[in-house]
């Protein structure tokens, strides 16, 4: 093992914690966890959120974020340790040895600044090289990672590059100092699918033409299996199991990460043709004030006790959609039929049943549900409001809702605050169904949830509308769980449907360029995927 | 749960003030006007703050004088934080016209600076507690106004909110059942400054004979009742100086302690 570059053992992390009206006590957030990187390969951390990924990443650099401490165990970086290492030590380190990529490129880099700048700050402060080497190493790396014209990417200001060049910038700032190991911490998390893969690509390709060593942190295991040589299963901090990439895709040993590696298996097969419930025609609309129309001639249909699937990058106006179909942006052009009837454009003049029977589910639960009121008057609201439900009778509808969200009684005191995440988004969907919908509209609600979470919230959704025959709108940038749960799928790209009709029709070639694009971005899981698929571009392109 | 010594002190002083102005008819030694013994007389057994400058006795008068001070503080603060806050978050949630409408006529009145023109409507109008209550919570509501609004804006576009919209819930349900409950803490700690601006406000009014008008007492006016005495080196008027701080100094520890209360309810974070 003369050949580790970084060296983990037993590393131990603690913080403290402070739970409202208790006093404060430490929480272990990895415990136990050996970690051994050698020069030259890539380690693949994967877990859910709080698995202790971006904890232990960052202790490689002996960092801790704020009130995080290292109290256990060795970290030894190129054979010395550095956990209990002074300030200086560190300075000479950090940014040197090791450099880190954050998950969102937007939010690390100084607006003001621009980018060359930014990039060569970590050479030019350790003294690396000098500014001219540095600039000429950046502008080469820039090239390496396929930024348009490298000579004078540097010369622009963060706002003035897409989300994807941005996090290739980070990269080259990472790279830039000639580090021994790179900590990659979600990189492409935060990007759409046809620019991950392009990130993803470049990012594969920096290392090893650099022969840098990296951690690669992210919760996607078929993202890590393209990158990393080995991989680490990570849970609560401690660790699950470790092997190569190989080893963990096609073989896994432990039965959560079978589960891991199996999270993408629903099998849904689609419902015949049923009459429409919800029809969208010719659907033009713009946000007040502007001259830009964000959905152009939408027309779609929604067969009752379905699902339709809209996918789309961002900014092909899927959420707009939504608004448009509940009343919240009047479309300018179009009509909307619901039900056997027309629905008035402005949320204002719908009626209530009109109202009561379209309900929303939203992506992001915590901001979804009003952080002062419990569980049974979040769920028991639309009880009262639609049904003039009181006292017991709304007390017992409340409790069968809980059931059917498969969420025991004990739940009803409850503040949002004290629920998991999968919760939160179970507590929604009893909302939504409290009011006996004919359509759900869900947007994007399972893409702020851990895999197999989402997961259960997926077979959640199709249990209830086997159950109730309630139809879905289901808006999602993940092609995923569209295949797990759509009978139709609309395709649209700014702000036009590229592609419409059944399931396996679309999902079936023939396909346009932009659903070709799209369907073959989604990372899947096996080995060589992503070469497979540059490959297969490059020869279309030659071809062409 | 803990709660923090200064907050317990704060509550203390807080307690004694306002148990003192509601019980003052039973606490005062001697009657609010009665003249009981000469011209500034010192400190005694009897008089324990002495006698004023006609001679009345300063505890009672204090005590007194707390009751009006602290009840037109309240009511003021009472008044400015329901009107206040209920057109604020009716700004937020009805946005366009609504909102640019009330916002430009707050700006309006906040462009002129309070005090002055508190002067002008108070040597214009009869000065009873009434109108001074009045001009004190309309002046006063402006502030409570534009923090409302900020933090409603802030709530309305959360996405419960827009929920609560799609069901079909009116202003009402949205304004008192979403928004209050959520905007409540920097509200709380607003109110406990906000009624010391208001003591202090009430205070410089008579202070400057536009308050409350003899012989009622109130702390302003005992200030400037004895202020001529300082120069003799008689110190009745700081007592009922050092009676504002201490007043506003506890009432800030209270509001300090509920603030951080209530954040720790959302998750900890202010």
């Amino acid at each position: 093992m003369s050949d580790a570059l970084l060296q983990i053992r037993n590393l131990r992390i603690e913080a403290t914690s402070y739970p409202p009206g208790e006093p404060p006590r430490d929480v272990v957030l990895v415990d136990d966890v050996s970690v051994s990187v050698e020069k030259g390969r890539v380690l693949g951390l994967i877990g859910e959120s709080g698995a202790g990924k971006s904890t232990i990443g960052l202790s490689s650099m002996a960092y801790g974020r704020g009130g995080v401490r290292l109290t256990g165990g060795t970290i030894l970086l190129n054979g010395r340790d550095i956990r209990l290492a002074d300030a200086r030590a560190l300075r000479a380190l950090r940014g040197r040895e090791v450099t880190y990529v954050a998950q969102s490129a937007a939010a690390a880099f100084n607006p003001a600044i621009r980018l060359m700048d930014q990039v060569i700050e970590a050479c030019l402060a350790h003294g690396v090289m000098p500014r001219a080497e540095a600039e000429a190493r950046a502008v080469m790396l820039f090239g390496k990672l396929g930024l348009p014209d490298p000579e004078n990417f540097g010369k622009r200001y963060p706002h003035q590059v897409s989300g994807g060049q941005l996090q290739r910038a980070m990269t080259a700032m990472a790279l830039c100092p000639k580090p021994d190991l790179v900590v990659f911490d979600e990189p492409t998390t935060a990007l759409d699918v046809t620019t991950q893969i392009e990130v993803l690509a470049a990012i594969k390709d920096a290392i090893r033409e650099t022969g840098v060593a990296a951690l690669y942190i992210t919760h996607d295991l078929a993202v890590v299996a393209q990158v990393a040589d080995d991989i680490l299963v990570l849970r609560h901090g401690k660790r699950i199991e470790h092997g190569t990439t190989e080893q963990i895709i096609t073989a896994p040993g432990e039965p959560y990460t079978q589960a891991l590696v199996s999270v993408r298996s629903i099998d849904h097969v689609e419902k015949a043709d049923a009459p429409a419930v919800l029809q969208i025609q010719n659907v033009t609309a713009r946000y007040r004030g502007t001259h830009f129309d964000v959905l152009k001639n939408i027309t779609m249909d929604l067969p009752a006790g379905q699902t339709l699937a809209v996918v789309g990058e961002s900014g092909s106006g899927k959420s707009t959609l939504a608004r448009v179909i509940t009343g919240l942006l009047p479309p300018s052009q179009g009509r909307i039929r619901f039900a056997g009837r027309e629905l008035a454009p402005a949320l204002a003049a719908r009626t209530r049943d009109d109202l009561r029977e379209v309900q929303m589910i939203y992506q992001m639960a915590d901001t979804a549900m009003n952080p002062r009121q419990t569980v049974g008057t979040i769920i028991g609201r639309p009880l009262e409001f639609y049904f003039g439900l009181r006292g017991e009778a709304k007390r017992k509808r409340i409790q069968e809702l809980l059931d059917q969200i498969e969420m025991s009684k004990g739940f009803i005191d409850r503040y949002p605050a004290e629920l998991s995440g999968g919760q939160k988004q179970r507590v929604c969907i009893a909302r939504a169904l409290a009011a006996k919908p004919k359509l759900i509209i869900c947007d994007e609600v399972t893409s702020a949830l851990d895999p197999l979470v989402a997961d259960g919230i997926l077979k959640l959704l199709l249990a209830l509308q086997a159950a109730e025959g309630v139809a879905y709108l289901f808006i999602t940038h993940d092609l995923a769980t569209v295949r797990a749960i759509a009978d139709r799928i609309a395709v649209m790209y700014r702000g036009e449907v590229r592609r419409y009709g059944q399931k396996t029709d679309v999902l079936t070639p023939p396909f346009d360029d932009y659903t070709d694009l799209l369907l073959s971005s989604v990372p899947e899981m096996k080995m060589g995927w992503l070469e497979g698929v540059l490959d297969s571009r490059r020869m279309e392109a030659a071809g062409n | 749960m803990r709660i923090p010594i200064s907050a317990l002190i704060g509550m203390f002083f807080t307690a004694a003030f306002f148990l003192a102005a509601i019980f003052a008819p039973l606490i005062a030694p001697f009657g609010m006007a009665e003249i009981v013994g000469g011209v500034w007389d010192p400190a005694s057994g009897t008089h324990w703050f002495g006698t004023d400058a006609i001679g009345r006795d300063l505890l009672s008068r204090m005590i007194y004088g707390g009751q009006t001070t602290i009840f037109v503080a309240s009511a003021a603060t009472m008044l400015s934080f329901t009107l206040g806050s209920v057109l604020g978050f009716s700004a937020a949630v009805a946005g366009g016209w609504v909102d640019q409408g009330l916002s430009r006529m707050v700006d309006l009145v906040m462009a002129i600076p309070a005090l002055i023109l508190a002067l002008v409507i108070l040597s214009v109008l009869p000065v009873t507690l009434t109108v001074l209550i009045l001009v004190m919570g309309l002046l006063d509501a402006t502030r409570v106004f534009r923090l409302a609004r900020a933090v409603a804006v802030d709530i309305t576009v959360m996405d419960y909110v827009e929920a609560a919209r799609l069901r079909g819930e009116g202003w009402a349900w949205i304004i008192f059942r979403e928004i209050l409950p959520n905007a409540l803490s920097p509200l709380v700690a607003e109110l406990g400054l906000r009624f010391i601006f208001a003591v202090l406000f009430i205070s410089t009014l008579s202070f400057l004979g536009l308050g409350v008008q003899p012989p009622l007492a109130d702390w302003g006016g005992i200030v400037k009742e004895n202020s001529s005495g300082l120069v003799y080196g008689i110190p009745a008027a700081l007592i009922p100086a050092f009676a504002i701080a201490v007043l506003a100094i506890s009432v800030n520890m209270v509001a300090d302690w509920v603030l951080s209360r209530t954040t720790s309810l959302k998750g900890g974070r202010g």
